[in-house]
């Protein structure tokens, strides 16, 4: 099962007092055990572009396709047996604790 | 001689084990609800006319197996598959682990945290105990459609995203297990509360009974089992002949269903206190026992300790208060007023307390500003009755 897992910033994070995990030993780990399919970082959104197509007319837009204050910056394909499994991958990650993780499942698997 | 009736309501332990186990056989929620319910319902015109068959519940399996098998066979599903089904409860004189594991599944899997917590409780109610949707739609107070969709989607979201038909083992099952408990507390008070539906405090000692005795290893269930049916043998003298809320003091103790505070207190009795349901519990029970104060506060002090919350400090402020005088109470209820600001009960109590300390004006007045602050319409005829008293 692929879960595209969005990596996100979060404007109100509460306090998590644990330690926060490692980044590089998350993808070392996760390339290892084969779970990691694909990831990377993102440019800010003031570098996306929305592309609309409209009555055969591309139209262009500066910025990502929603104005919010929370940010994709980065995102990771995984593989895991369940939702389970994805959310111990997902709880490892630096940015569940002082980001938001969103698991998105590939549809019909 | 089992009557038809006893047999129907025995019923409800088989719906939950045909479903369970249809869906780790099959993995389609629909088929096995549909399947269990059709059993049910030929149970309900064949028993009465052709008698009470001598083993109930595999006659109902037996049903809804060859239900099943009809209709897996119509959608062309494997012949593996189809002989798997086939097969289920063939040998079953003697109850296998294996069904008593597939409900443990299915109530883990129904209270996943991956769902609404809304949807864990209905989910749990129409597929572990069938009750209909209707009436958990009227429980919710939402219209039957919106249920029928919060179910469809909590039961898509378990598909669509995976979650596995599984009792978490290991660290897991510690971190899982307290969500669980908190679904079957949140069903409770919905039966136990103000304007609740009674008949879901009923499922939910159903359940927890159940799970009690699928998990005897773990205290905190056999501890949630005898809280409720602490909690519930007090339900008939918590209201007045006018429906309005009776303080534990003013009960009259003899509408207590004495039945069950003999069996909350057995199951206490063999659960040690390792958790937060354990020690609401032995507050429950000391309330049973003719509510010995001094030990209550003791229990809230500890309740306080691995369980902290502003709900827990002001009961706490009331407990010292009976048990170490008014002033006691008033105390710890100041200590804790940072964390009340939400809370009108909190005003009751400080009204309460004021009123036993002998400043009658003062407690009449914080009555008055507590029934004004009060949730429920019977709360607050509660209170302006005590304004009116003191």
């Amino acid at each position: 099962m692929k879960y595209m897992m969005f990596v996100c910033t979060d404007t109100e994070p509460e306090t998590d007092e644990s330690i926060i995990p490692d980044i590089h030993a998350w993808v070392a780990e996760n390339d290892a055990s084969g779970r990691r399919v694909l990831g990377n970082q993102l440019a800010e959104p003031s570098a996306a572009t929305t592309v609309r197509v409209r009555g055969g007319e591309v139209l262009l837009t500066d910025g990502p396709f929603a104005e919010t204050k929370e940010v994709i910056v980065g995102f990771d394909i995984i593989e895991c047996a369940d939702l389970d499994e994805a959310i111990a991958v997902a709880v490892a990650h630096p940015m569940a604790h002082n980001g938001r993780l969103e698991l998105r499942p590939y549809v019909g698997q | 001689m089992t009557t038809v009736a006893a047999a129907v309501a025995d019923g409800w332990d088989s719906y939950g084990r045909i479903v369970a186990t249809l869906i780790r056989v099959t993995g389609d929620w629909n088929l096995a609800e549909d399947c269990a319910q059709e059993a049910l319902a030929a149970a309900l015109e064949r028993w009465p006319r052709d008698g009470v068959p001598a083993n109930p519940g595999g006659w109902l399996m037996t049903v809804a197996r060859n239900r099943a098998v009809d209709v897996l066979r119509r959608a062309a599903v494997e012949q593996t598959k189809l002989k798997e089904v086939a097969m289920l409860w063939e040998h079953d004189s003697r109850e296998p682990a294996e069904i008593d594991d597939d409900r443990l599944r299915l109530i883990f899997t129904c209270c996943h945290p991956a769902l609404a917590l809304e949807a864990r409780v209905a989910l749990t109610l129409r597929t572990v105990a069938g009750v209909p949707t209707a009436d958990i739609a009227r429980a919710f107070l939402v219209a039957e459609p919106t249920m029928t969709r919060r179910i469809t989607r909590a039961k898509s979201k378990i598909a669509d995203a995976r979650i596995p038909y599984r009792v978490p083992g290991g660290t897991a099952l510690g971190e899982r297990l307290p969500g669980v408990l908190a679904v079957l507390y949140l069903l409770f008070t919905r039966g136990y509360d103000a304007d609740g539906e009674p008949a879901f405090a009923a499922e939910a000692i159903r359940l927890a009974r159940l799970l009690a005795t699928l998990m005897p290893a773990e205290p905190e269930v056999s501890a949630l089992l005898a809280l409720f049916l602490l909690q519930d043998s007090r339900r008939h003298a918590r209201r007045d002949e006018h429906g309005d809320l009776v303080t534990l003091d003013r009960q009259d103790r003899s509408r207590w269903d004495h039945a069950e505070i003999a069996e909350g207190l057995t199951v206490l009795a063999r659960t040690p206190v390792e958790g937060p349901y354990a020690v609401q519990a032995q507050i429950a029970a000391s309330h049973a026992n003719g509510t010995d104060w001094p030990s209550i506060a003791g229990w809230y002090d500890e309740l306080a300790r691995i369980q902290p919350s502003p709900i827990v400090e002001l009961n706490r402020a009331v407990a010292h208060g009976y048990a170490y005088g008014p002033a006691a109470g008033l105390s710890l209820l100041a200590a804790a007023r940072p964390g009340l600001a939400g809370y009108p009960a909190a005003i009751a109590v400080e009204a309460d307390l004021t009123a036993k300390a002998g400043d009658r004006p003062r407690a009449a007045g914080l009555f008055r500003a507590a029934a004004a602050a009060a949730p429920s319409e019977v709360e607050r005829r509660a209170l302006l009755a005590r304004a009116a008293e003191v």
